[in-house]
């Protein structure tokens, strides 16, 4: 029998560190089994990964692009899971976000640069919010579970913006479903303009400011969810719903800010992808971004500090895996995507397929020492 | 000599760092019944467990009739006659006894003869032992007493010639509890032996012919019950001596703080559970209300605590309307009100487990200064509120960082108690406030409310253990069905009055 461990001997370190660091390393391996099966060298695929996403400069700025845009629906997905809503529409919160961005950019690109940003970040968080707050009105009233409405309000925000981009706010001078571009004045700095600060040439890189803006998001959550009076009642609410009631916390009220709070945050990957990328709408946009969140948060243990290298390893993939497409052939990029759901299937569902046996070996060893 | 029935030598567990059992010894004799006492924690249950093969232990034998055993399961021990009435009863609920009783041996009666042949066995159990069980029923038809028995019906069913049962009157009316006991002492007639686990004292002395006693996982005491008394046992439970009278003053009644005027309360599934209810409490007393569990206390209290709604009928707070019909202040309104709850159940309504101590300890205050300003949770400050009542309320251990779940049940109580008691409230409703709670912290407890009490707090204390209604309350309410069926002052009452009350029949 394997001895149920005491929870409050296990060291935080080995359940925050050593856990999901060991599932990743199995995801990990089957993954090389995968490549391996599809007839390629699986060292060679992790060389190439390295390299792919540190090796070169560009890499890099592209490794640290993705790991934007994952900390930003990283943390959203985080913040509605502890008040223990699984919001998966962050997808479309984003695609929202963005139009929220487009809107307000263009409408107020007369004013100072710096308050033109401002205000599109405002404008992609309310939307992202407003967009989240449908199912989470009706979650709150209704009961309706918001893990069946977030995943249609993907649906319809897509269709939705699809219809706007085709019959309302298309570029009318041509036929492709996207916008007219933003004024040049407002766009965010990259990293290009400033590597040429220092006499540094990139050839393009989509990395820009808006990185600075996700450690300032991934900051403000761990100060809203730890340190603010909505953060723990929220988390009361997650936690023990009954309670929340018996202390005078609604869970209606707190189901709705945390589900707002949540979709503005994945309304920002409009910060990212319009006013730092693409300058314009362009359909499609969030790309699985607002579905491969979920995995970061999950692997990061929704909490900022976890998120951010989690978010980071997922650039490291979607960048270093890009490159391994390149140059194997029978690698597709839909095997970076099998990689990915090993790796949400083996840090999310199988979370816990090894936790007790490596917390027994670890409490085991540290007992030992100590009776030495 | 015969060999004893049951004898435990050396036995050692431990659980991590924590050692529940420390080399228990232990010889039970065939024939006894045998008391099991000891605070909650001492390590009686993890015991039982062992012995019942749900366990096993680190170091130690168990010979049983002389034959050491190895106890891999409970199947082993099954087979070696040991049968267990756990606490929280394993029967399927829409399974009828028969069926539960056969549950896990199915495979040798499918239908037919074999099946009737176990109905006659069992009908000639039941009759040996006055079960009186209708073996067609359907558990979820049965009363609690009900379910206990077939418990006990089915070990005997199966060949136990030893019984180990686990707190086993925790859920029962006092008459129930005879009942019970009549069970018990026949089954001993018939040779059977029988190992009660208990932390009331009552029913070692009335029940056992010899007593062991656990402490901090060790067996520090065992005697023939005849030889000791309640106060001996009780010192030795908690090794000091203990007040089981409490320190009481008359109550000192002042005006009346709180009022409840024909109150109609609906549960969730809208199942009328309160039925025109009033009573009033005065600063300065204690009111109990006693009843078994499901008799509407539980909506009662959570309507007099905003919690929720009111039918019909209204309830008042110093002459102020705080809810009708219509009008429902909630729980942080009443809080500022002057009104505390400690609510029945501790972990899925007073605390949330997952939060650390000093989460909890401001749990529903937590947007009050010094706690929280402009919204910002002020750490430092509740830190040291926390490091302070916790000195005071003598919560183990004193480590506010601690994941609430960690604390044992009387110590996730004292945060509770310390949280809730810590505003001054000029009303307190009181639920189970020591259930699973162990002796040492339940007289902590105790002195506490009447220390509020006599500061002139007006008390509602509701509780199913007649011995803490009788020992805290000036004025008991009896609630059977949703109605108050009686109101008795403290002084002229006895346990026998109170216990038909509760079970409806006065």
């Amino acid at each position: 029998m394997a001895a149920a461990v005491d929870k409050s001997r296990v060291p935080w370190w080995v359940s925050n560190l050593i856990v999901p660091l060991v599932n990743l390393i199995l995801a990990l391996l089957v993954s090389a089994l995968f490549i391996f099966i599809a007839g390629e060298n699986p060292v060679q695929a992790v060389k190439l990964i390295i390299y792919g996403s540190f090796g070169y400069l560009d890499g890099f700025a592209y490794t640290l692009y993705y790991t934007t845009n994952f900390v930003f629906t990283g943390l959203a997905f985080a913040v509605a899971f502890h008040c223990r809503l699984f919001n998966i529409g962050g997808e479309g919160q984003a695609y929202i976000g963005g139009l929220g961005v487009f809107l307000v950019a263009i409408n107020v690109s007369f004013l100072p640069v710096p308050i033109v940003w401002l205000l599109a970040i405002a404008g992609a968080f309310i939307f992202g919010a407003a967009w989240a707050f449908i199912p989470a009105y009706l979650q709150a009233k209704r009961g309706s579970h918001v893990v069946i409405t977030t995943i249609m309000f993907n649906f319809i925000a897509s269709s939705l913006m699809v219809f706007l981009l085709v019959d309302v706010i298309r570029d009318m001078k041509q036929m492709g479903p996207h916008t007219v571009a933003l004024p040049k004045e407002i766009w965010f700095p990259t990293f290009k303009e400033f590597a040429a600060l220092f006499g540094i040439k990139i050839r393009y890189s989509p990395l820009n400011i808006s990185f600075l803006l996700a450690i300032a998001a991934s900051f403000f959550v761990w100060f809203l969810v730890w340190k603010t009076k909505w953060g723990y009642e929220m988390r009361a609410v997650g936690h023990n719903m009954q309670a929340a009631i018996y202390a005078g916390i609604s869970p209606y009220k707190n189901i709705i800010i945390a589900m707002c709070i949540s979709g503005g945050l994945a309304g920002l990957l409009g910060i990212n992808e319009i006013l730092g990328v693409h300058h314009k709408i362009v359909a499609g946009f969030p790309a699985g971004y607002g579905f491969t969140g979920i995995a970061v948060a999950l692997m990061g243990r929704n909490h900022p500090i976890g998120i951010f290298p989690a978010a980071f390893l997922f650039g490291i993939l979607y960048q270093g895996g890009s490159e391994v497409t390149f140059d194997m052939p029978n690698i597709t990029r839909y095997m970076f995507v099998a990689v990915q759901g090993v790796i949400i299937l083996f840090s999310g569902a199988l979370e816990n397929l090894f936790r007790p046996q490596i917390e027994s070996f670890f409490v085991n060893r540290l007992n030992m020492k100590r009776e030495i | 000599m015969v060999s004893p029935i049951l004898e435990l030598k050396n036995i050692n567990k431990s659980f991590g760092h924590v050692q529940a059992n420390k080399n228990i010894n232990l010889t039970i004799k065939k024939g006894t019944i045998h008391g099991i006492i000891g605070e909650n924690g001492a390590g009686k249950s993890t015991l039982m467990s062992i012995v019942y093969g749900l366990y096993q232990a680190d170091t130690g034998s168990i010979n049983v009739s002389g034959k050491e055993i190895k106890l891999r399961s409970p199947r082993d021990s099954i087979e070696s006659g040991i049968g267990m009435v756990h606490q929280h009863f394993m029967l399927v609920e829409n399974f009828t006894v028969i069926e539960n009783i056969v549950l896990g041996f199915e495979g040798e009666f499918v239908f037919g003869k074999k099946l009737e042949k176990a109905k006659e066995d069992l009908q000639k159990l039941c009759e040996t032992y006055k079960l009186n069980i209708d073996l067609d029923s359907v558990i979820s038809d049965l009363s609690v007493g009900f379910r206990q028995r077939v418990e006990i019906l089915k070990s005997l069913y199966r060949g136990a010639e030893i019984f180990i049962l686990d707190e086993p009157t925790g859920v029962l009316t006092p008459q129930e509890v005879d009942e019970l006991f009549k069970i018990l002492r026949s089954l001993k007639e018939e040779g059977k032996t029988i190992v009660l686990i208990t932390h009331k004292l009552n029913e070692i002395m009335d029940l056992t012919s010899e007593v062991s006693v656990m402490r901090q996982g060790e067996v520090v005491g065992h005697t023939k019950t005849t030889d000791t008394n309640k106060e001996k046992l009780a010192e030795m439970m908690v090794g000091r001596s203990v007040l089981l009278r409490l320190n009481k003053a008359e109550a000192k009644l002042g005006d009346v703080v709180f009022k409840v005027e024909n109150l109609t309360v609906k549960d969730d599934l809208d199942v009328t559970r309160v039925k025109n209810v009033n009573f009033e409490i005065r600063s300065g007393e204690i009111l109990g209300l006693a009843g078994v569990t499901g008799n509407g206390q539980t909506e009662l209290l959570e309507a007099l605590s905003g919690i929720r709604k009111v039918e019909s009928g209204a309830i008042y707070l110093n002459d102020e309307k705080i809810s009708d019909k219509d009008n429902l202040l909630d729980p942080r309104e009443l809080k500022e009100k002057g009104l505390a709850h400690v609510p029945e159940d501790r972990q899925r309504m007073g605390l949330v487990t997952d939060f650390k101590a000093y989460e909890n300890l401001i749990f529903g205050y937590h947007d009050q200064e010094p706690y929280s300003k402009s919204s910002i949770l002020r750490d430092g400050d509740i830190l040291s509120f926390s490091k302070k009542v916790m000195e005071e309320y003598d919560v183990r251990p004193r480590s506010p960082q601690l994941i609430t779940s960690n604390f044992s049940g009387g110590n996730q109580q004292k945060i509770i108690l310390s949280r809730e008691l810590n505003e001054n409230p000029k009303i307190l409703l009181v639920g189970q406030p020591t259930r699973g709670v162990d002796i040492g912290a339940i007289e902590f407890i105790h002195q506490r409310l009447i220390d509020m009490r006599d500061k002139g707090a007006a008390i509602l204390l509701v509780s199913v253990e007649l011995d803490e209604v009788l020992s805290l309350s000036d004025r008991i309410l009896v609630m059977f069905d949703g109605n108050i069926v009686g109101e008795r002052v403290n002084k002229d009452v006895t346990d026998r009055d109170l216990g038909l009350l509760m079970a409806g029949v006065a």
